[in-house]
């Protein structure tokens, strides 16, 4: 496994204001049996911008997404994240290493109050050891009060005022979207990954979703969106990755995206499948 | 569960105990846990009419009580917070008292409390040995895994001449305890002698021929016994309340509710299910150990058969599994209920089983389930006092 | 026999006494395998360990014996596997009768209410355990049963009064006879018998699994209950069915066991049952070929493992036997689901 690979190749060239690259994939396959779910994936994500996963149906979104997160491993090529190669490594670790991801099918824990949630994330970074928390020692209580600080605000970030004592089972649909968001946002993470974070939205919703990434971006974040609903990736991502059948088809700004024959084919070839 | 629209007025009205407790000044509080303490402590010399067992010595009943309750704890850690089930708790518990056993006379003659903690130290590395191939495997073959275990412990000390085999050791010695040696008989030791109660109906009378010697420990007494592990049973329990209430606590609740999405919030899962798992071999381990030197001072093989494991899991789960208080309920219901009532011995395993399963399905949330809402409350409060204190101390470092 | 070192010799220093352990070991793992059908079957359909499974072949084995006494009253004789045939038949019937009620019984009121209600797991396996003591402790108690409603007379040959919680013998004992020599292990007609009918229920049930209407709804149901459901296969009844064919198979196990045992007693389920869940992971749980596999590979294993350590020991090697195959295979030696079981 190797560990420390820094040669994070700087394309600082690529554009004027974006940074380092934060995630690179290079030819990422993978197969489950005879099925091709990713087929010689490449793609970087930088520093700084909001980046749209896009593609039909099954095109393999949320499977590049596992793949990132440590759920699945490649069959071969690479993912870096900063740097670091993600092949062998814990899921938790990449957590750590600064990733952290929603979930399509909201996956809260449904018995904790939504603050807990947040809570759980945000001691991704705790140092705070068995015994510390046993006797209540300072660090325990420095780093508990700033996670609980963190976590309050992250709340009242995503709009989830006044609620923060509530189950997270009890919650309405939207909020425990928001919640999965300042549940993922509580790890401090480099790169957020959103798995279709508006799924069931209305269109004001959808609006004040778009906002919020925005807002995230501004603090320093990178995001990268997978989303089916066109009028906000295009309103909202700097960059867009188009997969169809688990192979890149198109990539490119939101406008060339749009114009992109190869793109709108696969579109439209599932709108038919859809309507019929 | 409470809908929005209610939440305002739910609150009013349902305020539990634990609310009503949190809301009352300081000095009421600790007036009333002091009482709640002195009343618990000496409970089995007040021995109140109805409660108190007629056919067995009480002070005997409650000290069970108390070693239950512990075990109860021990294992609300396993199931109830982490959500493993382990069905070979006793195990542990046969591990613990073995040691004891082996250490202070079998084999060696250690003091009861040099003893003790090496009990806890064994048993806490047989639970990282049983727990770290098992662990990683699904959690209702866990079940099974562990009800293996707790056999092989037993038919390994039935078998093993080292730890006496069928036999069982004996003459397990007492705690050490203060003042003159409570043998021979006439001498009581202790500190100072404690009188008990005695009730013709429902009128106290002191009884002075029968007298608890404070903090020594023989074979014609239970109560000093009943002292000592109640001591320790709230410790446990204080370090129960300060690990629930911190990161260690909320990820053990995170993987039991998803452990999939908690290992991709950054939890390292199977380090929290080891450490759960660990931690309450660590405390049946103990009640082992003082099991071993209580009064009786013998064990064997029998002692710690399978069904006792049933019995613990059924202690957790009747009080409502990730509650503490109802853990300690459920083992003092589990413990008291067959020796209070003796005269329906032959059948108390037969209405055991039966409770077992009307509970379940009558109320399968247990008879007191957790108040989750309420604590997350307590918790909150807990922090923002320790908040305003780092504030404090910001200010005066400034 | 309390310590004695290794004794590799006893399994291995002559062929003689390697196949007769063999042998044995085959025999009793026909019988796990029997077992381990009722397990695999409801965890396949409902992802539950049905712990009270054991009580239900106890009861079974009970019912063989009652059947003996019905039909021969209770003095002791010794009769050969033909003589006893008809009264075997009428055994086997009855305990196939008595188990499924029982599994059935089981069904409707310590799990149907939880399936309903979505109770976590947990819940529905104490409430299995509690059904387990339960069921062990009403058997274990049934003289004062039978004394409550003024029986206990009458019935006295099949309650015991006092000795309930004894060991219940059948009054016939059927004596194997040797057919022919596996390398001086004389197979007997017993034996025979207990391999050939375990193996003919397998397959049948394998078949009616694999090509009935009601097989289809098993596997469905196991693969995707909703989707079933919605396709219109009634689950209540799948479970039901499940919990039939498990208490029909645990009937002829407890047969073939009085059979080959001869004696039976309240507690006699559970480290049987226990054994037979173990033969279920080992074989891949919730697949039925592979409680076939597991019953036989433990029943041999654990007989192995006696005659190396100790028969003392034999419970142990079974159970650290379970432990390794979790660690090296957690699917089992053929892999899950009754859903995927032989498409």
């Amino acid at each position: 496994m190797p560990d420390t690979t820094p040669d994070t190749t700087p394309d600082t060239t690529l554009g004027a204001k974006k940074g380092r690259t934060v995630l690179r994939l290079t030819n990422a396959t993978l197969r489950f049996g005879g099925l091709t779910a990713l087929n010689d994936v490449s793609f970087e994500i930088n520093e700084g911008e909001i980046f749209g996963l896009i593609g039909p149906n099954g095109a393999g979104k949320t499977t590049c997404f596992n793949a990132m997160t440590g759920v699945y491993a490649l069959t071969s090529g690479t993912i870096e994240f900063e740097g670091n190669d993600l092949a062998g490594r814990k899921r938790h670790k990449i957590t750590k290493l600064g990733m952290a991801r929603t979930f399509q099918n909201i996956r809260l824990f449904k018995s904790m109050t939504a603050l807990e949630n947040v809570m759980v994330g945000a001691d991704v970074h705790s140092k705070v050891s068995f015994f510390e928390a046993l006797f209540r020692l300072p660090r325990h209580r420095t780093t508990e009060a700033e996670a609980l600080e963190r976590a309050r605000e992250l709340l009242n970030l995503v709009g989830i005022e006044g609620r923060h004592d509530e189950l997270a089972a009890n919650l309405s649909y939207g909020d425990q979207r928001r919640l999965e968001i300042a549940r993922a946002m509580a790890t401090k993470p480099t790169l957020l990954c959103l798995d279709e974070p508006a799924a069931g939205f209305n269109p004001a919703e959808k609006q004040r979703l778009m906002d919020l990434i925005r807002k995230l971006r501004d603090r320093g974040v990178t995001v990268l969106l997978i989303e089916h609903d066109m009028r906000l990736v295009m309103g909202v991502t700097d960059r867009i990755v188009v997969l169809e059948f688990g192979r890149k088809i198109a990539e490119g700004t939101p406008a060339e995206i749009r114009d992109n024959p190869a793109v709108i084919a696969a579109y439209l070839g599932v709108e038919e499948e859809d309507a019929s | 569960m409470a809908k929005d629209s209610s939440e305002t007025k739910v609150k009013k009205d349902r305020r539990g105990f634990g609310e009503k407790y949190a809301a009352a000044p300081t000095p009421v509080k600790v007036v009333a846990v002091t009482l709640l303490l002195v009343l618990v402590y000496a409970l089995p010399l007040l021995r109140p009419p109805i409660l108190t067992t007629n056919s067995i010595d009480f002070g005997t009943v409650m000290f069970r009580v108390i070693a239950f309750a512990l075990v109860a704890l021990g294992l609300n850690i396993v199931i109830g917070y982490a959500g493993l089930l382990d069905l070979g708790y006793v195990g542990f518990y046969a591990i613990g008292a073995y040691t004891t056993a082996v250490l202070t006379v079998y084999h060696y003659s250690w003091p009861f409390f040099l003893a003790l903690p090496a009990a806890i130290v064994v048993t806490m590395i047989s639970g990282v040995l049983l727990g770290a191939p098992t662990l990683r495997v699904r959690g209702d073959y866990l079940a099974i895994v562990t009800l293996g275990f707790g056999e092989i412990i037993r038919i390994t000390v039935q078998n093993v001449e080292w730890v006496g085999a069928s036999a069982g050791i004996k003459d397990i010695p007492h705690p050490t305890g203060i003042g003159a040696k409570p043998n021979p008989p006439f001498d009581q030791g202790g500190l100072f002698q404690v009188p008990r109660l005695q009730w013709d109906g429902f009128v106290p009378i002191v009884d002075l021929e029968h007298k608890t010697s404070f903090l020594a420990f023989g074979s014609r007494d239970a109560v000093p016994y009943y002292w000592l592990i109640l001591t320790f049973l709230l410790l446990i329990l204080i370090g129960d309340r300060m690990i629930k209430a911190s990161r260690v606590g909320r990820a053990w609740e995170a993987t039991r509710e998803d452990e999939d999405a908690a290992e991709l919030m950054g939890v390292p899962t199977f380090k929290y299910k080891l450490m759960a798992f660990a931690l309450g071999a660590a405390i049946g381990g103990m009640s082992g150990s003082f099991y071993a030197s209580s009064q009786a001072g013998y064990i064997n093989p029998q002692s710690f058969p399978l069904l006792l494991s049933m019995l613990f899991v059924a202690t957790v789960v009747v009080g409502g599994s990730g509650n503490r208080w109802g853990a300690i309920a459920g083992g003092a219901l589990v413990a008291y209920l067959p020796e209070r009532f003796r005269d329906f011995a032959d059948y108390r395993l037969l209405a055991f089983g039966l409770a077992l399963t009307v509970l379940a399905v009558w109320r399968p949330e247990g008879l007191f389930p957790p108040r989750r809402t309420r604590r997350a409350k307590a918790a909150e409060a807990e922090i923002d006092a320790l908040e305003e204190g780092t504030e404090n101390e910001e200010v005066t470092h400034a | 026999m309390k310590e004695r070192p290794l004794d590799f010799g006893a399994l291995f220093g002559s062929f003689d006494n390697f196949m007769s352990y063999t042998a044995g070991g085959l025999v009793f793992g026909a019988i796990y395998a029997l077992i381990a059908l009722g397990y695999t079957m409801v965890y396949g359909v409902l992802q539950l360990i049905n712990f009270a499974h054991s009580e239900v072949f106890m009861y079974g084995t009970f019912a063989v014996a009652w059947t003996f006494v019905f039909l021969h009253g209770t003095g002791r004789v010794n009769q050969s596997l033909g003589e006893a045939l008809p009264v075997l038949l009428a055994a086997l019937v009855a305990a196939m009768i008595v188990s499924a009620a029982i599994a059935l019984l089981l069904e409707r009121l310590a799990y149907r209410p939880l399936i309903k209600k979505g109770a976590p797991k947990l819940i529905a396996l104490i409430s299995a355990i509690g059904a387990s003591f339960a069921l062990a402790e009403a058997m274990g108690l049934r003289d004062r049963f039978a004394s409550w409603v003024g029986l206990d007379d009458n019935l006295k040959n099949y309650v015991v009064p006092g000795k309930a919680r004894d060991v219940y013998s059948n009054p016939v004992s059927i004596q194997p006879k040797g057919l022919f020599d596996i390398g001086g292990y004389s197979v007997t007609d017993v034996d025979l018998v207990v391999l050939f009918a375990a193996l003919a229920m397998m397959v049948a049930l394998d078949q009616f699994v694999r090509r009935t209407r009601f097989g289809r709804a098993i596997r469905a149901t196991a693969q995707d209950p909703e989707s079933a459901a919605l396709m219109g296969v009634n689950s209540t009844r799948v479970v039901q069915l499940t919990f039939l064919i498990g208490g029909l198979m645990a009937g002829a196990a407890a047969t073939l066991y009085m059979m080959k045992i001869g004696s039976t007693r309240q507690n006699a389920g559970f480290i049987l049952g226990v054994k037979a869940f173990t033969a279920a992971v080992m074989g891949g749980i919730g697949n039925l070929r592979g409680a076939l596999l597991g019953g036989l590979v433990l029943g041999v294993m654990e007989n192995w493992g006696s005659a190396v350590f100790g028969s003392e020991w034999k419970d142990v090697v079974a159970f650290v036997l379970l432990v390794l195959i979790l660690l090296v295979r957690p699917s089992g030696l053929l892999g899950e689901s009754l859903g995927k079981a032989r498409a």
